[in-house]
């Protein structure tokens, strides 16, 4: 062995001594073995101050030895994988673990902040609020940086987080949250009786509290009975178990979150595996058998180092054979803490004196002190004598009046303890008091959820069995699980007494909240000063707000509220119950949804030849298009778009336009469904052309548009915009179903079926007729503007091709089968060869709109109607549509309204940008008088100067006016002219011809 | 919350999206302004059952009537819409 361990015990525990680990704290390098967790680790090596205090950099150590630890938080791992505010009594010792104390500078055991304790006074409940109110403006200069520097817990790593996270759903007839017995004896039943069974423990080991206290279940030692219970559940092919696996919340119809910490118990996540995984679990019933937590009492000194849960201390004595200290005094107001008295002298410990606050001590405990030689005080603690080394010195009043003092290295503390009903209250249930055992527990649970053993108040070990047994058995039978369930486990229930002490006058301070440094005075200093809710006393005093959301300190925070205010306990009530009941990494919540992968990436049917090509790819949506194909000796994004641009307009280009959405819509109410959901008629429209549709929303505003084909009698092609494509079908499934659930109609999306090619340029005829089967005719007669039918491709591929144009040229857009769009982007440059064909990207599509005035996203912007955009003698007055009656009402057809035109500055060399505002010349730019914006701009390479187009208040009344572009953002103003928004071949000769 | 779509079987909320108020009828085209107001824009804020539009975009397609308690997300009845599925209605 390398280490001494000079704290570890001889023998027993549930330590592996023959795997002996070693690891680093502050730097300092010590032993440990499999199956210590960090904590039981520094407790073995007899270190006990493990970190500072939140806002008075006090000495902490250990006090729990559960998720529910305030105060031993440490930093895990180092560089990227750096992890704050990590339980030291949850984090399970691995070889190389490397862990720093928190909140301390420059070292734990000098502290310059430590000053903060002379400044206690403005540190009081709501200091925030009170010392750093005025001047305003110091608040983000001063105060709060000074706050964080001398405040706070650990540091978050500041890189990205190297490892993976995963997210999985779980269906099962019955979750079980906790192994504890309740949970075991819940398996049990549940599993025997035929259920599918996931049981889920936070901790690394089966067993909860068995683990620390033992006891005899159906006559065998309780370490032998888990062994045996968890062997029978291993065999039960149904039952899934999950050690490291917390369920946190509970979420409606019967799901549940859980996370389970893979991999972080082991230095580095092994390969292709990840870190932690956020599981959502569906089940039918849920037990919760997540035990109970020993409360503290609060008393002045009660956060030296050594005041330890008299519980804790039984658990790193019994399972890890770690002792806290040598000489342990107790204070109890119950029977339960007596075992840690029990426990001290089996391991040989010294108990030092047993303070009770009852006045009576069963006479088992009485022979047991004698037979150990140390006294029994009844009184409370009111007192530790002790800094960062630990409790040195008791002091003790005792009933009556006297005073006392015990020496000692340790303080063990029981104050009764509190059942976890955090997942029973989430839905916001309250908890009910109990007076007999002073608790809260349950009062009713979520639909499907039941508490049982300690969760549920019944503390003893037969009551557990009995309650988790009874539970799982009723929750495999509610899940029409009906096998036999066999024999109940069965055990003794110990003794129960209990004496409420909540809080003991004494001089100093005395923490409610370690974690948050909340001491019983900023409690009763919050009730004098008007704080009458516990929802408010929580936020003023931060009381229950840290990262163990008061595991330890809400109930003591409530009952100190209680005394001052003349209530009682229930009366005061409890706050809202959240989750997540432990914390959960953020990176798990985001699983895999994060950098390339935040969310999926829609690669077109070219995109592999368009890389090839060098294309510059933009994203729209979750689309990657390609933007722009630079060619060598380009010196920026503009030539190379002037380029391409003229290449169309002089030649041939072509473009993948896939992205656009595309839905079949097929039967012989097809026509008749199309003219209620555009405000133009198409079952006018004759088979083999294609109409320009627009669609409003049912309140008048425009929705979307895009071409949609008449193919055949009872089938129509429709196209929509790349950003509503999801949204249209959605819409339009809405139509079809809910509104005209009459019409024989029926809608296929089919985006994804069809890689679709706009070709355009005087020679795209010249091109397309390379590409498509002699046989087929078109010539401007056979094939005229917006004609659209199916054609045959060389080689005898099914195809469709329409004639329609954004960019004002002689256009088509084919559509093959989207295997083939890689295909046929090459077959395209190549037959194009000889024609000097040009792949043009997005960025010459959208010169090419404005140019010829087309409105797209930026002008279908949600408030533009269809007049707005000019296009208002398209609404058909001779049938009902949506959108149509709202469409009439007065504003929208008011005469000022904000409506598309054409700018251009009057200075040609000026560039144009989108945002600007529009004023009338002359005026001083303000909202009185903006009289619109620009919307899109290009530069024109067949007008050699930047264009636009813009909403402006009568806009087409106005053309020739010149206006201002005041663009407050960029700091500019200069002088546009209001134009004509179709600035290239007005007439549209070259679409036709 | 889970849905048990009448046509998938019983899916998560991600697959599903809200849409409202199942209960406002469409006017007829010649109802007139005031009723396609009402239909468009006024909306009960039900503390309770209310009947409401979903729609199973990550599943079937279908347009869901569902029944569902504001207040607890209870839900007791889900039937698809007029028109979902295949068949045309009275065929
Ligand atoms: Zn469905």
């Amino acid at each position: 062995m390398r280490g001494n361990q000079a704290n570890r015990l001889a023998a027993g525990g549930l330590v592996d001594r023959s795997e002996e680990i070693s690891f680093r704290f502050d730097g300092k390098t010590f032993f440990g073995f499999k199956g210590d967790t960090l904590a039981s680790a520094l407790v073995a090596n007899g270190v006990r101050l493990v970190g500072r205090s939140f806002k008075y950099h006090r000495p902490r150590g250990i006090l729990t030895a559960g998720s529910e630890e305030p105060n031993a938080l440490v930093e895990l791992r180092s560089g990227a994988r750096r992890e704050p505010n990590t339980k030291a009594t949850t984090a399970e010792l691995y070889e190389g673990l490397d862990a720093a104390s928190q909140n301390r500078w420059p070292s734990l055991n000098f502290d310059v902040m430590a000053v903060n304790q002379l400044f206690a006074p403005i540190f009081v409940a709501g200091f925030y609020y009170k010392t750093f109110m005025w001047p305003a403006k110091f608040w983000e200069a001063i105060y709060e940086p000074a706050i964080r520097r001398a405040a706070g817990l650990g540091r978050a790593a500041g890189l990205p987080d190297p490892d993976h996270y995963d997210k999985a759903w779980a269906h099962c007839d019955v979750v079980i949250a906790g192994s504890g017995p309740a949970g075991l004896a819940a398996a049990l039943a549940a599993g025997r009786g035929g259920a599918r069974v996931i049981l889920c423990e936070e901790d690394f080991v089966l067993g909860g509290r068995l683990l620390a206290d033992g006891g005899t279940i159906d006559g065998l030692p309780a370490a032998e009975w888990v062994a045996r219970a968890v062997a029978e559940l291993t065999a039960m092919p149904d039952v899934r178990i999950m050690t490291r696996t917390t369920l946190f919340g509970v979420y409606d119809g019967g799901t549940y979150g859980a996370i389970e910490r893979v991999n972080d118990h082991l230095p580095v996540p092994p390969e292709h595996q990840v870190r932690q995984r956020l599981w959502r679990i569906v089940a039918k019933r849920c037990v919760v058998a997540a035990g109970s937590i020993e409360r503290p009492i609060v008393f002045a000194g009660n956060d030296t180092p050594g005041v330890m849960m008299a519980s804790a201390m039984r658990s790193y004595i019994n399972r890890y054979a770690a002792t806290p200290s040598r000489r342990i005094a107790l204070f109890t107001n119950n029977e339960d803490g007596w075992r840690t008295a029990e426990t001290a002298i089996a391991a040989g410990l010294q108990v030092a004196a047993v303070i009770d606050a009852r006045p009576d001590v069963s006479p088992a405990h009485r022979s047991l002190a004698s037979k150990g030689g140390f006294p029994v005080l009844h009184g409370s603690v009111n007192g530790v004598d002790g800094g960062k080394n630990g409790v040195r010195k008791i002091s003790v009043s005792l009933t009556g009046g006297a005073r006392a003092e015990v020496e000692a290295d340790g303080l063990a503390v029981s104050g009764g303890w509190n059942p976890a009903v955090g997942l029973t209250s989430y839905h916001r249930g309250r908890p009910k008091w109990r007076d007999d055992i002073a608790a809260f527990v349950p009062d009713g649970a979520p639909p499907g959820m039941i508490a049982a053993g300690a969760a549920n108040g019944a503390f003893g070990l037969g009551a557990c069995l009995r309650e988790g047994f009874e539970a799982g058995a009723a929750a495999a039978r509610d899940a029409g699980r009906s096998g036999s369930t066999g024999s109940m486990p069965v055990a003794n229930d110990e003794a129960f007494s209990l004496m409420p002490v909540w809080h003991v006058a004494g001089k100093g301070k005395a923490f409610v909240d370690q974690q948050h440094d909340v001491t019983a005075s900023d409690v009763e200093l919050a009730q004098r000063e008007g704080f009458q809710s516990v929802e408010h006393l929580k936020r003023y005093t931060t009381l229950g707000m840290a990262t163990d959301q008061g595991k330890t300190s809400n109930v003591a925070g409530l009952a100190i509220m209680a005394a001052v205010s003349g209530k009682s306990i229930p009366e005061t009530g409890t706050t809202i119950y959240r989750p997540p009941y432990v914390p959960v990494a953020i990176g798990a919540f985001a699983g895999h949804h994060r950098d390339e992968n935040f969310h999926a990436t829609r690669l077109t049917p070219s995109h592999h030849w368009a890389a090839e090509q060098g294309a510059i790819f933009v994203d729209t949506g979750l689309w990657k298009r390609a933007q722009w194909y630079p060619r060598a000796g380009e010196k920026d994004w503009l030539e190379s778009v002037t380029r391409e641009v003229k290449a169309v307009r002089g030649g041939v280009g072509f473009c993948d336009v896939s992205t656009l959405g595309k839905i079949d819509v097929h039967g012989p109410d097809a026509g008749a469904f199309l003219d209620r959901v555009y405000i133009n008629a198409f079952s006018s429209l004759a088979v083999g052309k294609a109409r320009y549709g627009l669609m409003l929303r049912e309140d008048g505003i425009v929705y979307d548009d895009g071409t949609t084909s008449r193919l055949a009698e009872d089938h129509y092609f429709l196209t929509t915009t790349t950003a509503k494509a999801g949204l249209v079908m959605q819409h339009l499934e809405f139509c079809r179903q809910v509104l005209f659930p009459e019409l024989d109609v029926q809608l296929t999306s089919v985006s994804d079926q069809w890689a679709q090619f706009s070709i355009a340029g005087p020679k795209a005829r010249d091109l397309l007729k390379e590409i498509v089967d002699p046989a087929e005719d078109l010539s401007n007669e056979g094939f005229p503007f917006m004609g659209a039918r199916a054609v045959k491709l060389r080689g005898g591929l099914k195809a469709r091709l329409f004639r329609i144009s954004f960019s004002g040229e002689m256009a088509f857009e084919i559509s093959v089968p989207a295997r083939y769009g890689e295909a046929m982007a090459r077959n395209l440059m190549i037959a194009g060869k000889p024609f000097g064909v040009t792949p043009y990207g997005t960025e010459a599509l959208g010169v090419m709109r404005i140019e010829k005035g087309h409105v797209a996203g930026p002008e279908l912007n949600g408030t533009t109607t269809a007049a707005d955009l000019g296009l208002g003698k398209m609404m058909s007055t001779k049938k009902d549509f949506i959108g149509r009656v709202m469409a009439g009402r007065e504003a929208l057809v008011a005469p000022n309204r904000q409506v598309v035109v054409g700018i251009k500055p009057t200075d040609k060399a000026r560039r144009l940008r989108s945002g600007a505002h529009i004023v009338p010349k002359g005026e001083t730019p303000g909202p009185d008088n903006d009289q619109g914006y620009v919307t899109s701009v290009c530069f024109s390479p067949v007008l050699d100067q930047w264009i636009g187009l813009g909403l402006v208040e009568r806009g087409r009344e106005r053309i020739g006016e010149i206006v201002q572009a005041h663009d407050p953002l960029r700091g500019e103003d200069y002088d546009v002219e209001l134009c004509n928004s179709v600035f290239y071949d007005p007439d549209g000769g070259r679409q036709r011809g | 919350m889970r849905i048990v779509c009448p046509f998938c079987g019983e899916r998560e909320l991600g697959e599903f999206t809200y849409l409202g108020d199942a209960k406002p009828q469409r006017p007829a085209a010649d109802a007139g302004e005031d009723a396609v107001y009402d239909y468009v824009y006024l909306r009960d804020n039900i503390a309770g059952v209310m009947s409401e539009h979903w729609y199973h975009g990550g599943g079937c397609r279908a347009w869901l009537k569902v029944t569902r308690n504001t207040l607890t997300h209870e839900i007791s009845a889900v039937e698809p819409a007029a028109g979902a599925g295949a068949a045309k209605v009275g065929a």
